[in-house]
């Protein structure tokens, strides 16, 4: 089911460029619906236009269905329907929308996956709202290349004499002559329908309608590419060869770049790539011909129709590249994960994988949870990173050993790879050629399960850290020797009713609930209606965080109980003088709680609730002034158990709940 | 008579708890930063996304239990995932206990140690409860406030 709301309303484009970056559109990808919800709340705060989904495979349609409609795309990194990375690819690549990646995780090796995809940022989660805030720098950004690549291509064209249409300066009038033109032709060009077209309403600004790469259009270039051969490809030829009207040669020229900054960054992790296609047991046969692309055409005729279209592949020159495996959409990556491909044994693989000529490294990352119309095929990076996340550096080489030609190291089932597979892994079906992937399997494992011994033992023990730090918390509330200095009784509570006495004891030696501080409280408050107005104030505000309030309460000894609770600073909380006060009071000492405001810290962010006692003070002052009175309508009403235990209390566990001891008083 | 007090108490209650919360590290700064959202618009926001969590982290952690009652075999990539996305979200909601929890029970589960990750599902059962227990003590709190007529008072 696909989760989708837009907020933030519906401005027309004009006036959100207007504004900008207020009313930026921005779509929010995460399959966690509450940090959705967060994310979506927090950009709304920005006052960012927001559309959400839970699944990338609904945002890509939307974005599909109009790129214009969205200036930034927020994506989780970890979805089970599709790999973060490979969203953002695809994006980059089809709609040329700035692409920030979210994740949980802040390994290094992600965050350079990341970027290497071409992600614009890499933000962790949580996300804070000052990060969000200057999101809106990537699509500023993002504005400017175009003029560089005309400015690169035009070298290009100048390098091998063809100066073409030459002189095309960064001028925004050129650039937007050219858009019409090009907007103008490429309707007719379009043959999947897509809407360029927005920009009518904005010639001035420097938004231009982007060529979207259809699949049958990237597909040509790429034939175009490989005829040309990659190294001599440049854009005014590959325009030629491609003949199709109404594309400029920088439209070429930017896609160039793009494809040219993936395939290197594909080659650079061509060790490591895995053989999905053997996985999978393909089912195009014409994959024999998989040329040098990485499965990058694939992914591009992929993105269209969803299938790989043989007509491309035939295109497609074996190159000598590396022993890649094609990730076609044979692949149908239902299951397939990233693995490991021996290098260096390219036509053994080839034989292997059901008489495929060729094959192209497939860094596919761990998310291969696809249902294989998107992602088929599509060579995204590295499961290195995954592979790395077991914290070995030299993950790969140990891998590199294993001189079995049939290695692929399937990342899926790593047992204790950090893949995060989408959570059905259940899904993730073992394709028909997985006797070959089993052996790597168990290779893998071995070295993974190594791996991971390490990292546990390291992240064992900065846990405990994080754990202790949890529990002193604690401690401090257990507190009950210590008896605070500041304790001063300038009220006798001499009358104290001994059924508050013995409440109270109890309520020290057993795990209270907040509801029984609610009601200590309210026994304790009782007695500040009476008192000056900060007194009141002070007390709502008690508790708060921030330290060091500085309000004296006055206290009038002749008529209420005073309370004095040190808050010196939260984390003084175990310093109660509640503590204190409970012990002397179970041991029946005349006692009296000394409210020093001056120690209060309260938090004069919550000043509102000055105003609001203020209110309250009235009814609160019609009822009575005699402290016993009113204290055994609490007590008895603290007496009235509620005691809240359901919570799975561990032992010895005592959360603040002890401290309403103090309250006790 | 009880009303008047029973305000005052629920505001002071209403503003201790996430002091306390957040002074034991059940909850941290991205709590207090989720509070501060919550405003004329969105007035339950943080009682919301709570909803949502106490939803997914109980299905999380019955995933992961029944994952590792497993007698073939436990599938620790599942827990992982379960683990991937506690971490996420209850990050995002500030619950920072269980948060560490996830951590901790992460470096088990790499490991493939079942018997480690079962203390691991335990403690992070009871650090999800401490909070669940907490956050709904202070919804309740909120409510009544709201239905003896008073107003909530905001975070800034």
């Amino acid at each position: 089911m696909t989760m989708e709301e837009k907020m933030g309303g519906s401005n027309r484009e004009d006036e959100a460029m207007d504004r900008f970056p207020v009313g930026m559109r921005v779509l929010a990808v995460d399959d966690d619906p509450i940090c959705l919800k967060v994310l979506g709340t927090l950009l709304l705060k920005c006052q960012y236009q927001v559309t959400t989904t839970n699944q990338a495979i609904s945002a890509l349609k939307m974005l599909r269905e109009n790129r214009n409609r969205y200036d930034l795309v927020i994506s989780d990194v970890n979805m089970p329907d599709m790999d973060g990375f490979k969203l953002l690819e695809l994006v980059g690549l089809e709609m040329d929308l700035p692409v920030i990646m979210l994740s949980a995780h802040s390994d290094t090796k992600l965050v350079m996956k990341g970027i290497t995809h071409g992600a614009c940022d890499y933000l962790l989660k949580p996300v804070r709202i000052e990060e969000l805030k200057n999101i809106w720098q990537h699509v500023v950004r993002r504005k400017k290349p175009d003029s560089k690549d005309r400015v690169n291509a035009l070298n290009q064209d100048k390098a091998s004499g063809g100066i073409g249409e030459a002189v095309q300066t960064s001028t925004s009038c050129s650039d937007q002559k050219f858009n019409k033109k090009r907007k103008d032709q490429n309707e007719d060009e379009e043959d999947d329908g897509e809407d360029n077209e927005h920009e009518n309403d904005d010639p001035s600004t420097q938004k231009k309608p982007r060529v979207v790469w259809s699949v049958e259009l990237h597909r040509k270039f790429v034939a175009a590419v490989n005829h040309l051969g990659l190294d001599k490809a440049v854009p005014k030829k590959i325009l030629d060869l491609m003949n199709v009207e109404g594309l400029t040669r920088e439209n070429v020229a930017s896609h160039l770049q793009k494809y040219r900054l993936y395939l290197k960054r594909l080659s650079s992790v061509a060790t490591q790539q895995a053989n999905m296609v053997a996985a999978l047991g393909g089912k195009d046969p014409s994959y024999l011909r998989m040329g040098s692309l990485d499965g990058f055409g694939d992914f591009r005729t992929l993105t269209g129709s969803g299938r790989l279209s043989s007509a491309s592949l035939s295109s497609y020159q074996p190159s000598g590249m590396f022993g890649r495996l094609n990730s076609s959409a044979a692949l149908n990556l239902r299951g397939i994960s990233s693995g490991v491909i021996q290098q260096g044994h390219p036509q053994t693989l080839s034989n292997s994988i059901n008489g495929r000529g060729k094959i192209q490294p497939v860094g596919l990352p761990a998310n291969q949870n696809q249902n294989g119309t998107l992602f088929q095929g599509i060579p995204t990076s590295i499961e290195l990173n995954q592979l790395s996340q077991n914290k070995s550096a030299n993950h790969f080489g140990e891998l590199n050993p294993v001189n079995n030609p049939n290695v692929f190291g399937v990342a899926t089932n790593f047992p204790d790879a950090r893949m995060t597979v989408g959570s059905s892994s259940s899904s993730l079906s073992t394709p028909s050629g997985s006797p070959l992937l089993l052996q790597a399997n168990t290779q893998q494992a071995q070295h993974s399960g190594a791996i991971g011994n390490q990292s546990s033992l390291g992240v064992a023990s900065l846990n405990q850290e994080s754990f202790d730090m949890g529990v002193h918390g604690f401690s401090n509330f257990v507190d009950n020797g210590r008896c605070h200095e500041n304790w001063q009784n300038t009220v006798q509570l001499s009358s104290f009713p001994s059924n508050s006495l013995s409440t109270c004891e109890a309520f020290s030696h057993e795990q209270l609930h907040t509801n029984n501080l609610q009601e200590s409280i309210s026994w304790r408050s009782s007695h500040l209606s009476d008192n000056p107005i900060d007194l009141s104030a002070s007390m709502a505000n008690a508790g708060l965080e921030d330290s060091r309030g500085d309000m004296q309460c006055q206290i009038s000894p002749s008529n209420n109980v005073i309370h004095n609770i040190d808050y010196a600073a939260k984390q003084q909380w175990g310093e109660n003088s509640s503590f204190a006060g409970a012990d002397s009071l179970v041991s029946g000492a005349p006692y009296v709680q000394h409210l020093e405001a001056g120690k209060l810290a309260f938090n004069t962010k919550l000043r509102s609730n000055e105003d609001f006692l203020f209110e309250q003070r009235k009814p609160q002052n019609e009822f009575s002034q005699n402290n016993f009175e009113t204290l055994d309508i609490i007590s008895s009403s603290m007496i009235k158990p509620e005691q809240y235990n359901e919570t799975g209390m561990m032992e010895g566990e005592l959360g603040y709940d002890a401290f309403p001891l103090g309250s006790c008083i | 008579m009880w009303h008047g007090i029973d305000m005052c108490s629920l505001v002071y209650s209403f503003a201790f708890v996430p002091c306390a919360c957040e002074h034991q590290g059940i909850v941290d700064d991205q709590f207090t930063q989720l509070r501060k959202l919550e405003d004329e618009n969105s007035p339950h926001f943080v009682m919301e996304v709570a909803s949502l969590f106490f939803e997914d982290c109980e299905k999380l952690i019955n995933n992961m239990a029944i994952a590792l009652e497993q007698k073939q075999g436990v599938d620790f990539k599942q827990i992982d995932e379960c683990i991937h996305q506690l971490k996420g979200s209850s990050s995002s909601i500030g619950a920072m206990r269980v948060k560490n929890a996830c951590i901790a029970f992460r470096s088990f589960s790499d490991g493939q140690n079942r018997e480690g990750c079962l203390r691991c599902l335990q403690q992070l059962s009871h650090e999800y409860s401490l909070l669940k227990n907490k956050l709904q003590t202070l919804f309740r709190l909120e409510k009544q406030i709201v239905a003896a007529g008073g107003s909530i008072p905001r975070v800034h």
